[in-house]
């Protein structure tokens, strides 16, 4: 398959329209204590045929960010901002609007598959579900439709596993379930949450491959969110850097991980631990613990923590400044 | 000194399902059937596998926190099992855990200070205020909390800082060896890298040993000096860790390691993929032969039917396999 | 920790007080419960009358004022409530039998929470034979009708205010017993468990430092509504003449002459009755007030 991740290539591609396209995004939750930003100003496109990954620690607001998009943000939140799906404004939509684009023009994967799956209605009946509800097909054509997809998430003998409920499924097979369910109305996005942080390692890798040929099939675009760095090597073609609710840095998978322009991405690369680096040195850190949720704050979020701040940082937040061939960053430091 | 400070044989910890008053036994989940073992002073042995492996019972069968139901442990020359209740409770100073959840391991009703002083004083109640006081500000400043934090609870803190209250908890008391049970798998990777850090510190400084169950071998590669890989309950490699990670002998090795996505895009692009088939099959019901059969990309007749004894190859590790 | 699960929201990780234990934690938020809080107040006014008020009475509630026979309520009068037919002070012998109700009821609660917690306790940390051998005791004794074990109770040790005391609690130990198992078994299984047999600690110190603590909780929860169970039993069985018997007066016991008396003198039933209400209100909404504070799974 040829490569699609150079920084050519992703220019390429971003000749053509987004499918979807976030502006200012921000997530305020309100708690006990008064309100919290989980997500502050976030702007991003996706393309179609590309995946786009997100990765963040706890606490980067990461996965808030599918949830406003998705329409999933829970009560005490509020989403302002404007994230758009083929032109339409679904930010902050009715629940009319967003359960016509839901699970049919966008879906998502979730990280827990036990908990998103039903556990008292058999496999069957929550995938015919989707395309009975959406696509008004007939309960004989859904069932065949459904079982045609299982088999290509590559669970043996799907004709007759379909009737089975989710607890009979094993871990990764259940994420296959909710692959496939995800897939059922062929949607154009995709959203994946953490896919495979549940799973044992060969599952993942499994997971991974089918992801991997799946997503290049529909030439769905995908948003995975995920604090995995070897997951986001795999299978993304740009990546975004989350901290703090803001977006560190942002470029093609390559260029990133050759040449990380923001400390945090620095940071972030030189603490993950590999097969085939130095273990006689300590592994680099990043000083001081991950961003807790705050109000609003003047300044770079990861300033407290960066070994390069000056006085600008902690007065003035870096905005998210374009720099060449298609890269961002937000540091004062990073110019060009 | 090369006297072993651990010795373990043929350790086996199964676990019936279904009993009670009226019904049998309706079967037997063989966690850990037939582990053996070596550890010297000062020595780090990653464990490592993927779930039903029986790597977190094996540590904690280790420590009598799970009942072994067979086999032998020698700690420091001493049948570890067959010790009474006053004897292995003496034993216990020595040997420590540390666990996966780090807010789960401490208990929320107590402060910090008095979690982190409780083994202490169970040893010696002989002791003043004052001097446990003392010991465990020595701990905290170890583990590199600050001992002001004392007398706050332990919500109060983030996963990180839990983490080194339950090291500097397992430390006070000077232990030789720790069983570090997925230690920084709940933990963000920029904390993960801290904790990684700080427990190799103690390795050098104090010659600790530990036994370091992980699924995550990248991190078990910085950390261990020899890598015993398991699968639904037996061994499937012991290994010099630099040997290991050059050159995995046992395929159950070589699709673990394939199976790590590398942090690196274009390595990850160019490499051989070892892809495993099929699901890990269920521990109440382990293949016949070589546990591994059902999804070794190598397996013939003879791996169905007879299961491979881990044996010595050339350059010392131990293999199991009948074609390695 | 984990990062934000899908669709909840996010915490905090540094905002409170420095040292807060959850126990603090938890009273602040029942102190923010105005009901509750009020609640407490009024049961403490109560309660101070019952066991003060009488003091400052010169007689005693069976003394007879024969000038005031049947006396009208009155609240400027030395006999704010009024007397009864025989010249007894209302308002004094609806405090002085308050003093028994509230007695029976907190102490009888405080007690059957003692027996239930120990022995529920033991029970589920130990587990195994123990557990089920006690336990299957317990649903044993549930099956029992409580009525028959005070009659039996009533008989063997004779119709006196212990003897109440004793059928109470031996019936209502068991919903707390239940409740502290409960609690204990789930906590054994949980990790500072395991790190404190780690640390050495025998088996007796972990149920004392760590299990009865972490159980406090849902204990306090339970043990309020226990005190309702009792106070109610008590004045039930009380009214129905096999509980408290006359020289001493309960409020239940006072709700029985009432009733009798019904027809010439309703204060004889509304007396005892109102202050009975209010303080079972009270402790219903003290109860709803702690479990929204305390209670582990509300959180």
């Amino acid at each position: 398959m040829p490569s699609t991740r150079t920084s050519a290539d992703v220019a390429a591609r971003q000749a053509a329209a987004p499918i979807l396209s976030a502006r200012d995004l921000t997530v305020d939750f309100k708690l006990e204590h008064g309100w919290v930003r989980a997500v502050d100003g976030v702007s991003f496109d996706v393309r179609r045929g590309e995946v786009l990954g997100i990765v963040g620690e706890s606490g980067s607001g990461k996965s808030q960010i599918l949830m406003a998009a998705m329409g999933l943000t829970a009560v005490n939140g509020r989403c302002s901002g404007s994230v758009t799906l083929e032109g339409q404004e679904i930010l902050n939509a009715s629940p009319e609007q967003l359960d016509k684009v839901r699970g049919s023009a966008m879906s998502m994967i979730f990280q827990d598959p036990m908990t998103s799956l039903n556990p008292y209605m058999r496999v069957v009946d929550q995938l015919t579900e989707v395309l009975v509800a959406h696509q008004g097909k007939s309960k004989a054509e859904a069932v065949d439709i459904a079982v045609e997809m299982l088999e290509r998430v590559r669970i043996p003998d799907a004709r007759r596993r379909i009737s089975l409920y989710p607890h009979e499924f094993s871990g990764g097979m259940r994420q296959r379930v909710m692959i496939a369910m995800a897939l059922l109305c062929r949607p154009r996005l995709l959203f994946a949450d953490e896919p495979t942080t549940a799973l044992d390692v060969t599952v993942q890798a499994q997971i991974l491959d089918l992801l991997n040929g799946l997503v290049r099939e529909l030439n769905a675009a995908v948003v995975i969110v995920t604090h995995d760095l070897g997951v986001i090597a795999r299978l993304c073609d740009r990546v975004i850097v989350l901290y703090g609710g803001r977006i560190m840095e942002e470029a093609a998978i390559d260029a990133l991980f050759e040449t990380p322009r923001h400390p945090y991405s620095q940071g972030l690369l030189a603490a993950t631990p590999r097969l085939d680096d130095d273990t006689a040195h300590d592994l680099r850190t990043i000083k001081g613990t991950p961003r807790a949720l705050a109000g609003q704050t003047a300044g770079c979020p990861f300033a407290p923590r960066c070994d390069r701040r000056i006085e600008r940082c902690t007065a003035e937040t870096p905005a998210l400044q374009r720099l060449a061939s298609g890269r961002a960053a937000a540091c004062h430091l990073v110019t060009s | 000194m090369t006297e072993t400070l651990l010795s373990v044989r043929d350790l086996k910890v199964h676990f019936p399902i279904g009993k009670g008053l009226l019904a049998g036994a309706k079967g037997v989940v063989k966690a850990v059937d037939g582990i053996s073992f070596d550890l010297k002073p000062g020595e780090t042995l990653g464990i490592v596998g993927e779930s039903g492996c029986g790597k977190s019972t094996l540590g904690r069968a280790i420590l009598r926190l799970a009942k072994p139901t067979d086999g032998t442990v020698v700690w420091l020359g001493k049948d570890f099992f067959t010790l009474d209740k006053a004897s292995l409770r003496k034993a216990r100073r020595e040997l420590q855990i540390i666990f996966q959840d780090p807010l789960a391991s401490l208990d929320p009703r107590m402060t910090v200070g008095a979690i982190i002083a409780r083994p202490l004083k169970t040893f010696h109640p002989e002791l003043s205020r004052a001097q446990v006081d003392a010991r465990v500000k020595e701990a905290m400043a170890q583990v590199g909390l600050a001992p002001e934090m004392m007398r706050r609870y332990p919500h109060e803190f983030s996963g990180g800082q839990c983490q080194r209250i339950g090291i500097a908890r397992a430390m006070i008391l000077r232990p030789k060896l720790i069983v570090c049970d997925e230690p920084v798998s709940a933990l963000d990777v920029s904390i993960q890298a801290q904790i990684i850090n700080l427990l190799r510190k103690l390795q050098r400084e104090l010659g600790l040993s530990l036994l370091f169950i992980s699924h995550n071998l990248s991190v078990v590669r910085h950390i261990s000096h020899r890598v015993m890989v398991l699968y639904l309950g037996k061994v499937m490699e012991l290994s010099e860790r630099d040997a290991f990670y050059a050159n995995p002998m046992h395929p159950y090795s070589k699709a673990l390691i394939s199976a790590i996505p590398l942090p690196d895009p274009k390595a990850e692009r160019a490499r051989e993929r070892v892809m495993l088939q099929g699901d890990l099959p269920s521990p109440l019901n382990p293949p016949k032969g070589c546990r591994f059969c059902t999804r070794c990309p190598m397996a013939q007749e003879v791996c169905h039917s007879t299961e491979p004894p881990l044996s010595p190859r050339s350059d010392g590790r131990l293999v199991a396999c009948h074609f390695v | 920790m984990s990062d934000l699960v899908a669709g909840s929201p996010p915490s905090l990780t540094s905002s409170p007080p420095v040292g807060q234990s959850p126990f603090k934690a938890s009273w602040r938020r029942f102190s923010r419960n105005k009901l509750a809080v009020g609640s407490m107040l009024i049961l403490a006014l109560i309660t101070m009358a019952c066991f003060a008020g009488p003091l400052f009475f010169p007689y005693g509630p069976q003394d007879a004022d024969f000038e005031n026979i049947s006396a009208p309520m009155n609240l400027f009068s030395i006999h704010p409530f009024g007397t009864d037919e025989f010249g007894r002070d209302l308002l004094l012998l609806v405090l002085d039998g308050g003093q028994v109700s509230l007695a029976v009821g907190f102490f009888g609660a405080f007690v059957a929470v003692l027996i239930g917690v120990i022995y529920g306790a033991t029970a589920g940390y130990v587990g195994g034979r123990l557990d089920n051998f006690l336990m299957r005791t317990v649903d044993v004794l549930y099956g029992i009708p409580y009525f028959f074990l005070v009659v039996l109770i009533n008989i063997v040790v004779g119709r006196t205010t212990g003897g109440l005391f004793v059928s109470i609690v031996v019936v209502l130990w068991l919903t707390p017993a239940v409740i502290a198992r409960g609690q204990a078994v789930s906590l054994r299984h949980r990790e500072f468990v395991d790190a404190a047999r780690a640390g050495g600690m025998t088996e007796g110190q972990i149920i004392l430092h760590h299990i009865v603590p972490n159980s406090l909780n849902v204990v306090i929860v339970y043990s309020s509504l226990l005190v309702l169970e009792v106070m109610l039993t008590e004045s039930f069985l009380s009214f129905l003449g096999i509980g408290i018997q006359p020289p001493a007066a309960s409020w239940g016991s006072l709700i029985d002459d009432g009733a009798a008396a019904m027809e010439t003198d309703l204060r004889l039933l509304l007396l005892p009755c109102s202050f009975l209400v209010v303080t079972l209100f009270c402790l219903n909404f003290i109860a709803d007030g702690l479990r929204d504070a305390f209670d582990p799974n509300e959180r």
